[in-house]
Parts: C-alpha cells; structure tokens; sequence
C-alpha cells in the first residue's frame, strides 16, 4: 500500500494533529485571551475528525504495512472518543471561570492531543504503536490532571497518576518485550500467528504482563487503586474527561489485543479477564458503599462499570465484543451526563461542592437537575426502563450464549450491591430533607442542554437507538474476527 | 384490530405523568383522575369487546421496534382480569390521595401514573423482554412513593423493597437470555409451547421463582411486604397489595407453570410446603399484630399462599380458583388498607388500641368495614370464598394434608380479622378522639362503596369472571398434563351392586 493510501486512513489523527499544533500557536500568540476560542476551535477540529471517518479512515483496512489499522472497529471507538472528548472541552471554560480563573489556552490543546493518542490506541495493528499511542494519551493525561497549579489536590492527582501510570506503562512494556522476545514480532497477526502453534511460558508471562498494563488503563481491579484518588483530586471536567474518552480507547485496545493478536489464546486469557471483571464489579460496589464526596462515588461507579464491560470481553465471542462496545458507547453517555451534574453541584459563591450530603433535597431547590441525577443513577444502576439496562442485557446475553450462565448469575447478583450505592444518590435527593444552603442557580445553557440531552440518551426513548446500536457495535465486533 | 388499545392504554397514563409534572397541585390531580377514569373507561371496553371463547390471545399488537425484541402486547383472559383490576384500582387510588397527600403532588401522582403504564404494560406484554422490562421498572416508581410519602421508617422499608425484588429478578433475567438463547424466540406465547429440556427446566424454575416467590410473596422472602406495607402511603398499599403481588401469580401461571411443566410437577414439593408453612406461620404472626397494617400485611401473606396452593395443585379448581382469590384479595386488601386509611388520616395512628366503639360514631364506616372483613374471612357471598374454596378443593384433590393444613387458615383467618373488627368497631371508644371522628365523607363513600360492589358480584355471580379465564386455564392444564402428580388419596372407584338385583333376589 502506498504512503499517501496509508495517510489517507490516518485523516482523523492528522486532522488532529495539525490542528492541535496550529491551535497552539494561536495560544502562544494569542495568550489566554484566545482560550475559550481555542475550545471552540478544538470542538470543530473533534467534528471534522469525527466526519473524516466517513472516508477511508472508517473502512480502508490495515495501512503502514499492518502497522495500523482503520477498520469499523477502530471508527466505533474513535467516534465515541471524540465525542466525549469534545463534551469535555466544551464544558470546561464554565468550570474554571466559576473556579477563580486557571483556564488556559493548553487545556484544549491536551485534549486535542491526548485524542491523537487514543486514535492511535485503537488503531494500533502492532504493539509499538499501541504503546506510542497509550503514552501520547497518558502524558497529556498527566498534565491535565495537575491542571490546576495552585490546587495541591489538583497537583497531587497528577503526580500520583503520574507515578502509577508510569509503573504501569513500565509493566506493559515489559510485556511487549517478552512477547517481542518469545514470538518474534510486535505485529498482532504475527502474534497470534505464533500462539496459535502453542502458549509457551514465556508467551504466558508476556500475555499477562501485557493485560495487567492495560487493565491500569481502564482501571480494572486489581489496577484500579489510582483512580479515586486521581477523579477526586483533577478538576471536575478533566475527572469526566479521564472516566470517559480514555475508558473507551483503553477497553477497545484491549479488546482489540485479546481477540486480534492473542486469539489464539482465549482460553489463557479468559481467566484474567474473568477475575478483573468479577474483582471490578464487586469492589467498585462494595468500596463505593461507605464514600463521601460524589466523584469518588463516581471514580468507583467507573471501575464497576468496566467490570461488566469486561464480561463482555470473557464471552470471547463476535456478540459479546458488539456488547463490550454498546456498553462503552452507553457509559459515555452516562457517565459524562453525571460528571456534567457534578458540575452543577456549587455553592452560593459559585464554588464547586463535592459531598453527597450537599445533594440532600436537590428535588425540592432544584427539580430538574434532581431528575436527571435520578436518571443517571438508576440507568447506571441498570433498572430497565432506563437505557443502562440494555448494555448490561447485552454483555449478560453473550455470556449465556457462550455458555458461561454461571458465570452470568454472579456477575448479575453483583449487580445488586451496586444498586444499593446509586439507591442512595437518589435517596438523598429525594427523599431527605433539603440542605440548608441550596445550590447556586443553573449557569450555563450549554450545560444545562447537555444534561438534557444525555438523560435523553439514557432514558426509555434510548431503546429506539437499538437496531442503530446493534448494526454498528456488531459490525465493529466483525471486523476484529 | 385497527385500534391499538392496549397500546393506548399504556400511553395515556405516561403521557399524563409527564403532564403533572409541569403543573400544579391542584391541576395534577385533575389530570390524574381523569386520565385514571379515561384509562378505566378504556378497560372497560377491552373486557366488553373480548371475545369469550375466541382466539387465545386478542388484542394483539406486534411491532419489532427494537430490533432483539418486540413491541409485542396482546392479553388473554387471565390478563384481560389483571388489567381490569389494575385500571379498576388507580382512580380509587388517586382519590384516596386526594387530602391526605399535601407534600409534592404532582410528583406523587406523576409516579402512580407511571405505576399504572408499567402494570398494564406487565399484564400485557407478550414479548420475553418487554415484560422483564415492565415488570423491573415498577420498582422505581414504588420506591420513589414509600420514600418520599412513607412514614417515619420509610428509608429502611424503600431499600429493602427495592433490593429484595431486585435480587430476585435478576436471576430470572440470566433465565430468560438463556431460554431465548435455546428457543431463539422472544415471544411469551411461542415460550409458552416450547419443551424445554427437563434437566435444564429445574434451574430455569428456581431462576423465575426467585423472582416471583419474592413478588408474591412466599414464606421466609415475605418479610419485606410488612414493612413497605406499613411505611407506603395508604394508596401506595393499596396498589402494592391489590396489583404488585398479584404479578408473582400472574408470573407463575404464565411462566413458571406452561414453560417448566415438568419442573413444577417435581419441585411442587417446595411450593407447596413453603405455603403451608406460610399460611400457618403468618396467620398467628397476624394475630398478634398491634399496627392495623402490619396485621393485614401479614394476612396478605397468607392469602398470597392460598394462590400458591391453588396454582400448584395441577388441576382445574385449583388454577382458577389461584385466580379467583387473586383477584378477589386485591379488591378486598385494596379496601382494607383504604378503610385503615380512611381512620390514620383522622387519627394519624395505626395502633388498634386507640380506636374502638366506631360503630357508634361511624356507622357507615363500620359496615362497609365489616363487609371487607368478612370478605377477607371468606364469607360465601364474598368474594373470596370462591376463590378459596375451589383452591381448597384443587388442593384436596392432589393431597390431604395440604387442604388439612391450608383450611387452618381459615380459621385463624377468621380469628385474627374479627378480632381486628371487635376492637376497632365494637365496645367503647379507648380515646376521646377515637370517639369524636365523623363518619365517611361523600369522597370516601365514593371510594369505597365501587370496591364493596365489585366484592358482592364477585360473590354472588363469579362466572363473570370465572369464563374469560376458561379457555387459558384449559391451556395451561393441557401443558401440565403429561406430568402432573399423583393424588395421595388413592381414590378407587368401588363396584356397588345395583340396588335393582338386590330388591329382584329379595322377592324370590
């Protein structure tokens, strides 16, 4: 294949790319006068990628000899990237105005990168450029997490992701060695062709170096200690900005090394896969039980939530793939929806408050936003008739499928604990009397019509978007067998 | 069909809930009771325009909206029966609110609408997964009314309510993709005459009474009714005991009884057992009761068990009398909760030590108390009688000591509620307030007497109800045949001589 062939599947990230780069000019130019038309500019730049997947970049196969690959697969993740990485910029300049200032020009900038990153992520046909396009996205990542200087919680957060996230990155990377050093090449087709003649221990070891690096990234247990420390300690929309974008890229990399370049090995690991996704669902419940401060209710909500898009991935089937990738493009929804809700949650002095106590009565001072959080909290729940019943349908149903129904009744029983966390948002919204100091009134209309739009999303008119849903994530799940 | 009615039925209170919302008190009741009436109106016609005797299922819809499954509605007549009561309740319901809600109407009527879509929606669903999904989403309306308009100990009862039936429901869940997985239809009716393999029919039986032993419920997974019932609001109690329980029975006749025949026949054991327990055990806890909800919470239980006992009995009486008492005991336990509604908003106590001698201040009140007490007893002529004498009957059929043990019920039945009547009704007032209340207002009167009117018919003349259920308790005793148990009374049919040759020899 030709260079300019294999570029013309790169369009979204070279869009990307070269749009971040000339943003920061504006920036360095310009100052943080120009920051909130910078956030604008990088909207547009995540529109025009996102429109670019229509082209060659959606469907044109493996380019750079394999390097990288542009399938429907990879046009699913990035979509859903996209969005939720531009829902995170365009909420940002709100925050950090009612904050007492700190936006700057280099938030959407990091942002913007941070998606050439995760493009590359869930593209990667080889295990250079997966390891090239996680660090590109962790390393804006870190930054963005201390965003706020001046804050030592902001500052703190960054550092300890910082820390983990290079341990994690080292942990991966030893795995690629020893899987580079036992099969002889980084390709994933290489790959899997050299399991398929047998798992020798070395291969063993790689395989579970390579998925305990990945599993830090989408926070699965036992690699999920960071992240209530870090979603508390980053500012709310970079917080929603790490539970969504990321979590999509990490689990669709995941996926894509599973069933692509490992398998041949689904047996070996499914195992992994089972005990994460049950360790997830189970401690991302029970830890959230006793929280506080609502991100960090959230921070556990995600890793629960990625528990049950793992049992997706342990069904190792084409159904229970298309059920991994409805889940993630459902808990964006969700989840960007509740963050933006947080970002509501201000005192009179329009300063951020965290703790779930200060939600108490929120029914009564403000209905609507108490509305949408019920709603959030019972899709993320999974209550039907709420749209996060479905995913969670779906990942269950593959399992069953796949003959793993044990399996399914623990993984749904644990469902129930998780219930018990989200039943007392609602609660205390509802049903205990209202906090003496109310919230600050509603700031943004964009807020407000983003909220308005994801409780949409997840409410009972979501099950419309199925067939819409099934073709697309099926059609993606093919593509990676 | 070119009217959608069901459909219609299961928007027109959704559509109502959504308007309350964006109203005030006063229009949010309004709109409630009329959509409640209209939506009663259109129940109605539906039991007017079935066709006893026609095609199994009427009404039928079938849209595939959703690509893995349907939007699929279409009732028979146990359904039919359901329905009716449900949009029979809601009017009542929401008229009983009338006063006594003051906080946050137009949420609360909001969610009793939502309520009514979602049990209309249960009861007509004809698709595996619309049903799981009506059936799960009733929880979050019911929550909402015991916490927000429960009493002092609401938090407690709303978590434990939701959690329980939650639990159980989730199993089924995993039961029913894995049915749908082996079938590889969605659609109730098609399940319905599906054989299931045998070994993989006990797992699948336990999986659904998990859901529906806690729904109904059945002895030990009861202890969560008590307490909704107590802290619900007294409408909230009524639709939890006239409607929410009777979807554990209408769970078992549709599901758990046509899909795993042979698992019932083997696992009968188990109901059977846990109901008598449960009918023995919860009549004495009744009896003891001093919280005039907690003792008919209780007396639920026990009733709940008579269906049980009649469902499993394999035989005709058995079924439709199941039926009968569960449509006679949502009446009747509607009407009880509404009458001790009816005194804890003028006394704003549950405790039976406060009141007496009512029946010198209220007469009306006492008499239309005591014609729901003797119902609850199962007077002839009520109707609750029906019902638990042909479950009875169902039950003597397939073994003795299960009628034997089952009829104790009766009995302490009837001790625990006249006991309840004398204390509150008869003798002297224990306070001065108890004897200061005023009778039965007109709106309380209205709400009232439509129930005691349906309780008489239901008595007097029960084949109007007992004939659009016929046909699809035949269906489902066809299903059961093959393996239905065998009686432990060992009947033989004896051979007398004709009394005619004994006179002929006694003249030779």
């Amino acid at each position: 294949m030709s260079m300019t062939a294999s570029l013309a599947l790169t369009v979204p990230e070279l869009i990307l790319s070269v749009g971040a780069l000339l943003l920061l000019l504006v920036a360095a130019f310009g100052g943080d006068g120009f920051a909130r038309a910078i956030g604008w500019g990088a909207v547009a730049l995540f529109a025009a990628a996102g429109f670019a997947l229509t082209g060659p970049a959606g469907n044109g196969g493996p380019g750079f000899d394999g390097l990288y690959i542009a399938d429907s697969f990879a046009a699913f993740a990035k979509l859903l990237i996209y969005i939720a990485a531009a829902v995170s910029v365009a909420v940002a300049p709100g925050f950090f105005a009612r904050t007492g200032g700190g936006y700057r020009a280099e938030y959407p900038v990091l942002i913007l990168l941070s998606g050439v990153g995760m493009g590359m992520m869930v593209s990667a046909g080889d295990l250079l450029t997966l390891y090239v396009g996680l660090e590109l996205q962790s390393l804006s990542a870190y930054v963005l997490a201390s965003f706020l200087r001046r804050d030592t919680r902001s500052a703190e957060a960054g550092l300890k992701y910082f820390v983990l996230g290079a341990l994690a990155s080292g942990i991966l990377l030893y795995g690629i060695s020893l899987l580079y050093g036992f099969t002889g090449t980084t390709l994933f087709a290489g790959i899997s062709d050299s399991l398929a003649k047998g798992m020798g221990t070395g291969q063993m070891f790689g395989m579970v170096f390579v998925f305990a690096g990945l599993a830090f990234k989408i926070s699965a247990v036992p690699f999920h200690m960071w992240t209530p420390d870090v979603y508390e300690g980053a500012p709310t929309p970079v917080t929603a900005f790490f539970a969504s974008a990321p979590k999509v890229a990490g689990m669709a990399l995941l996926l894509r090394v599973a069933i692509e370049a490992m398998g041949s090995g689904t047996d070996a690991w499914r195992q992994i896969v089972v005990f994460a996704a049950l360790a997830s669902t189970i401690l991302g419940a029970v830890a959230a039980i006793g929280q506080t401060s609502m991100k960090r209710l959230l921070a556990y909500s995600s890793i629960n939530n990625v528990g049950f898009a793992l049992f997706g991935l342990a069904a190792g089937s084409a159904e229970g793939v298309a059920a991994t990738m409805t889940y993630m493009a459902v808990y964006i929804a969700m989840t960007l929806g509740s963050f933006i809700c947080v970002l509501q949650m201000r005192d009179r002095d329009g300063q951020p408050v965290e703790t779930i106590a200060s939600l108490s009565g929120l029914s009564r001072s403000r209905p609507g936003l108490a509305a949408a959080f019920a709603i959030f909290m019972f899709s993320l729940a999974g209550i039907p008739p709420l749209f996060g019943f479905w995913p969670k349908f779906l990942v269950f149903d593959a399992l069953v499928r796949a003959g793993f129904w044990p399996l399914a009744m623990v993984g749904i029983a644990t469902s129930v604990i998780g219930a018990f966390y989200y039943l007392k948002i609602v609660k205390t919204i509802y049903f205990d009397d209202p906090a003496p100091t109310p919230f600050a009134p509603a700031a943004s209309k964009l807020e407000g019509g983003l909220i308005t739009l994801a409780a949409l999303a997840v409410s009972p008119l979501g099950y419309l978007a199925i067939p819409l849903l099934d073709a697309t994530s099926m059609a993606a799940a093919r593509a990676l067998f | 069909m070119g009217f959608p009615i069901l459909s219609v039925m299961i928007a027109l209170p959704l559509v109502a809930a959504l308007a309350c919302l964006f109203v005030g008190a006063k229009a949010a009741r309004w709109i409630a009771l009329a959509a409640t009436l209209a939506d009663l109106g259109l129940g109605i016609l539906l039991w007017h325009g079935y066709e006893i005797g026609g095609a199994q299922w009427q009404f039928t819809e079938s849209v595939p909206l959703f690509g893995r499954f349907a939007w699929a509605l279409g009732i028979d007549g146990i359904a039919l029966l359901l329905i009716v009561l449900s949009v029979f309740l809601m009017p009542i319901c929401i008229a009983a609110s009338w006063e006594a809600i003051e906080k946050r109407v137009p949420e609360y009527m909001a969610a009793f609408l939502l309520m009514e879509t979602l049990m209309v929606g249960v009861f007509a669903a004809q698709d595996l997964f619309l049903f799981y999904i009506f059936f799960e989403a009733g929880l979050i309306p019911m929550y909402l009314i015991i916490g927000i308009w429960g009493g002092a100990d609401r938090i407690y009862a709303s978590y434990k309510f939701f959690l329980y039936t939650l639990l159980g429901s989730v199993l089924m869940l995993i039961a029913m993709l894995w049915m749908v997985s082996e079938a590889g239809t969605t659609s109730i009716p098609a399940l319905m005459a599906y054989d299931f393999p045998p070994e993989a029919q006990t797992w699948l039986f336990l999986a659904f009474f998990a859901s529906f032993a806690v729904k109904m419920p059945m002895w030990p997974v009861h202890t969560w009714l008590p307490d909704a019932h107590v802290q619900a609001p007294t409408a909230g109690s009524v639709i939890l005991a006239g409607v929410l329980l009777k979807m554990g029975g209408y769970g078992f006749v549709r599901f758990s009884l046509p899909m795993f025949p042979v698992a019932s026949a083997e696992l009968m054991w188990l109901v059977m057992g846990l109901s008598m327990v449960a009918i023995v055990v919860t009549s004495l806890i009744a009896l003891v009761q001093e919280d005039m909800k907690k003792l008919i919470a209780y007396s639920s239980v026990a009733h709940m068990a008579f269906v049980t006992i009649g469902l499993f009995a394999f035989n005709r009486q058995g079924i439709e009398g199941a039926l009968m008492v569960m449509l006679g005991h949502g009446l009747v336990s509607g009407a009880l909760f509404l009458c001790v509604g009816v005194i804890y908003d003028r006394m704003h106590t549950r405790e039976i030590v406060r009141y007496g001698g009512l029946s010198n201040n209220m007469p009306k009140y006492a008499m239309l108390f005591l014609l729901f007490t003797m119902a609850s007893v199962g007077l002839p002529g009520t109707s609750n009688f029906v019902g638990e004498f042909l479950s009875l009957v169902g039950a003597y059929q397939i073994s003795s000591w299960v009628a034997f043990v089952a009829t104790t019920g009766i009995i302490t039945g009837a001790a625990y509620m006249l006991y309840l009547y004398a204390r509150i009704a008869y003798g002297s007032a224990r306070t001065p307030e108890a004897a200061a209340m005023p009778d039965l207002s007109p709106r309380e009167l209205a709400i009232l007497a439509p129930i005691a009117l349906a309780v008489l018919w239901m008595g007097v003349y029960p084949e109007s109800f007992l004939a659009p259920m016929r046909n699809d308790v035949g269906a489902v005793l066809a299903r059961l045949a093959p393996t239905a148990p065998e009686s432990d009374a060992k009947v033989v049919i004896g051979h007398p001589k004709p009394a005619v040759e004994a006179h002929a020899e006694a003249h030779h």
